[in-house]
């Protein structure tokens, strides 16, 4: 599928997925893309310090927009903030900040679950029916979370009969229902837990909150080994020296001589083996993951360096392009 | 090559049996594996807290398994364990009871797949006095229990359990969930049944909620706004409640007039029960303060998790509590010394090695990474735990885990 196509699916992409598989980096790389194919793009945090603002090397994210980079801004959106700019255009100016400060917020959202999500999901509503953005990316809280957020609106409806909240929770259930204005994208690892979760999650997005599904980004995947493990056996001969005491199984013993080239291949051939272990594993996932879930998936590969900036990012928004034009 | 003296963090993964290459220069004050032991010698609650994904629920079962080895009377409270690893513990359901583990399941004899066991097997204990318990939070039960103990009569406690605003409160609500884990901490130690609870904490966006659980609930039944709608004829508070009603009026435009009779109904027949509610929550403080409880900090070497753990460390200090023990799993190993550079640069095209090199990048981000960690939290114990080819769901798998925590 053309990159530009994809990101003009639906206005507001949800990305989600367990706490630690990468959803800010897919979110900040998917906004990246995007920006490519032309379009400009609004990231909503919802639970912020998530590091978004630190890997574009800027300020942390406010409630007020900031920019991250040409034609890509970012802001956040807390549900304490949500509430104050929902009384105020709601002529509750007055009562607002009390209402927000009194801890009133935490008896209601306790009252009526879903508040809380609600208003955030009702300001993202809003930003989308005045067209802030080409493409409005929410950076969803962690799965088991998300499902909550994402069925916050029908909840509501169950629960409150009457006013402005049911009518609010009314128009996000719209947005949320409709594929042409909003999907969601779930982002996993290529292990058995969270694709365990990812699979559990899918069913209850799409069957339990009714919203439709992208295709499924995994992350931290390990390339092909290539001629890797040739190449190991070739050690031998070569300017290395025999590897008498390597033993190609992960979890041999290591060699302790003092033959430093002997250990060095003693490594490489330790090293392939736990890598292909790896990759084997994750493959199974992967295949696994295809066959309980009919979505397209779209992997990223695993980063060498230590932190995620700029340059990582573009990477992952190389690979991402790469996937969505195999689509 | 890089010379290993340079970092203080360089073998991460001591255990001879897994890492492909051990440096030499590992001391005893890196890696001290006894004081692991002697805290699940010792200590009579352990709370593992850390970030998602890290394996806390894993590192939980290990501590409570190794604990019933060494013939404790272990229990483990796991919130929202893996599949697979619920079925390991034979945990089907969300229970109030502690379930029994068959010792043939988990008692070292039996687990001859991995060879390291008989090593974290050959402490004081012995299997024949030690026991394994677990059980899967349910936090509706722990809380209605809760209620029930504290209210009046039965009648009243019927008034609250069938309140919309109650049920509402009693899911997993903000705070709910670590509360009761708390408070299920609490039942289990005073039941004198265990020697040693191992608590999973939930998976919270900040692992700290654990910590405020008490004071946050008792803040949400403190609430200024509903103590004040419930006496509105005291006089001393009607000029507040003048504008608490305004506030009100406010309220029940936006969400409607029912719930906020709920939540005032629900208010009305908790008064009474408070004093219960608090005296309870300040036991659950001094339980968290007292020195028989140890917090262990689980990580991986992963930014967000470095950073919350050492986040974490922080706020437990702020509090005078200190971190018994700190575990970074899913390490990469470390796969010898060579400087990743110098292979790139001696490979002449051949993949095995520019794969060495790689991995060697891997390793020394990941130990730049926890170096930083340990000089930040101060803690008595420090475990490394590598990363696996695959997930940790059964016995055999834990039994693994635990070689790289109590084997000296």
């Amino acid at each position: 599928m053309e990159l530009r196509q994809f990101c003009s699916q639906s206005r507001v992409v949800i990305v989600a997925g367990k706490g630690g598989v990468g959803k800010t980096t897919v979110t900040a790389a998917l906004a990246l893309a995007a920006t490519r194919a032309g379009l400009s793009v609004l990231i909503c945090e919802i639970e912020g310090k998530s590091g978004l603002a630190a890997a574009f090397d800027s300020a942390a994210l406010e409630y007020d927009e900031i920019e991250l980079a040409p034609t890509l801004r970012a802001r956040t959106i807390a549900p304490n903030d949500a509430m104050v700019d929902y009384l105020e255009s709601h002529g509750m100016k007055r009562m607002s900040r009390r209402l927000a400060n009194s801890g009133a917020l935490d008896v209601v959202a306790t009252a009526v679950p879903g508040m809380k999500d609600i208003l955030v999901l009702g300001k993202i509503k809003s930003l989308e029916q005045e067209a802030i953005a080409d493409l409005i990316i929410v950076d969803a809280p962690a799965a088991g979370h998300a499902i909550t957020f994402l069925m916050a609106a029908q909840g509501l409806l169950d629960a409150v009969r009457v006013g402005p909240i049911r009518k609010q929770a009314a128009e996000v259930a719209e947005l949320l229902h409709d594929p042409a204005r909003c999907q969601v994208i779930l982002v996993t690892l290529p292990e058995e837990t969270p694709v365990n979760e990812l699979i559990e999650t899918a069913y209850e997005v799409e069957e339990r909150a009714g919203v439709a599904l992208g295709p499924v980004v995994i992350n931290g995947c390990l390339a092909d080994l290539g001629t890797a493990v040739a190449d190991a056996t070739k050690l031998g001969a070569s300017q290395f020296g025999a590897p008498e005491n390597a033993s190609p199984e992960f979890g041999a013993p290591a060699f302790s001589g003092d033959d430093i080239d002997a250990r060095v291949v003693a490594n490489a051939h330790a090293a392939v083996a736990f890598q292909s272990e790896r990759r084997t594993m994750q493959q199974a996932q992967l295949a696994r993951l295809a066959s309980s879930l009919p979505l397209p998936q779209i992997e990223l590969p695993q980063l060498l360096s230590a932190s995620i900036g700029r340059p990582e990012l573009e990477a992952l928004a190389d690979a991402l392009v790469q996937g969505i034009e195999a689509l | 090559m890089t010379s290993p003296t340079t970092s203080p963090t360089t073998s991460p993964t001591t255990s001879p049996t897994t890492s492909p290459t051990t440096s030499p220069t590992t001391s005893p004050a890196e890696y001290d594996a006894n004081a692991f032991v002697l805290l699940v010698d010792a200590r009579e609650i352990v709370v593992c807290c850390g970030t998602g994904g890290v394996g806390k629920t894993t590192t939980a079962a290990v501590i409570a398994i190794e604990a019933a080895r060494r013939g404790r009377r272990a229990v483990v409270v796991t919130i929202d364990p893996a599949r697979r690893l619920a079925d390991a513990l034979g945990l089907t359901e969300l229970s109030d009871e502690p379930k029994q583990i068959d010792p043939q399941i988990w008692a070292v004899s039996d687990v001859s797949a991995s060879s390291s066991a008989s090593s974290s097997a050959s402490g004081s204990g012995g299997t024949s006095r030690g026991s394994l318990s677990a059980l899967m939070l349910d936090t509706k039960s722990t809380f209605d229990k809760l209620v029930t103990e504290h209210a009046p009569d039965p009648p009243a406690a019927q008034r609250i359990l069938d309140n919309r605003f109650y049920r509402n409160v009693s899911g997993a609500l903000g705070g709910t969930q670590e509360y009761m884990a708390m408070e299920k901490l609490y039942e289990l130690h005073a039941s004198g049944s265990f020697d040693i609870i191992v608590i999973d904490t939930p998976p919270s966006r900040h692992a700290l909620d654990f910590l405020d659980a008490p004071e946050r609930l008792m803040r949400l039944l403190d609430n200024r706004m509903f103590r004040l709608l419930m006496a509105p004829t005291k006089t001393y508070m009607k000029v507040a409640s003048v504008a608490l009603q305004a506030l009100l009026r406010t309220v029940s435009r936006v969400v409607g007039r029912e719930v906020v009779d709920d939540a005032i109904a629900f208010f009305q027949a908790f008064e009474g029960m408070e004093e219960g509610f608090r005296l309870r929550a300040a036991k659950v403080q001094t339980l968290i303060d007292d020195p028989a409880t140890a917090f262990v900090l689980v990580t991986a070497p992963r930014r967000d998790a470095v950073d919350e753990a050492a986040y974490f460390a922080q706020r437990l200090a702020t509090n005078g509590l200190a971190v018994a023990g700190l575990i970074v799993n899913r390490i990469h190993p470390p796969f010898g010394d060579a400087d990743p550079a110098e292979l790139r640069a001696r490979a002449g095209g051949n993949a095995a090695l520019l794969q060495l090199a790689d991995m060697r990048e891997i390793a020394l981000r990941e130990r730049t990474m926890l170096e930083g960690l340990t000089g930040k939290i101060p803690s008595d114990a420090v475990g490394y735990v590598p990363l696996l080819a695959h997930d940790v769901h059964d016995i055999a798998t834990l039994t693994s885990v635990a070689s790289h925590l109590f084997t000296p």
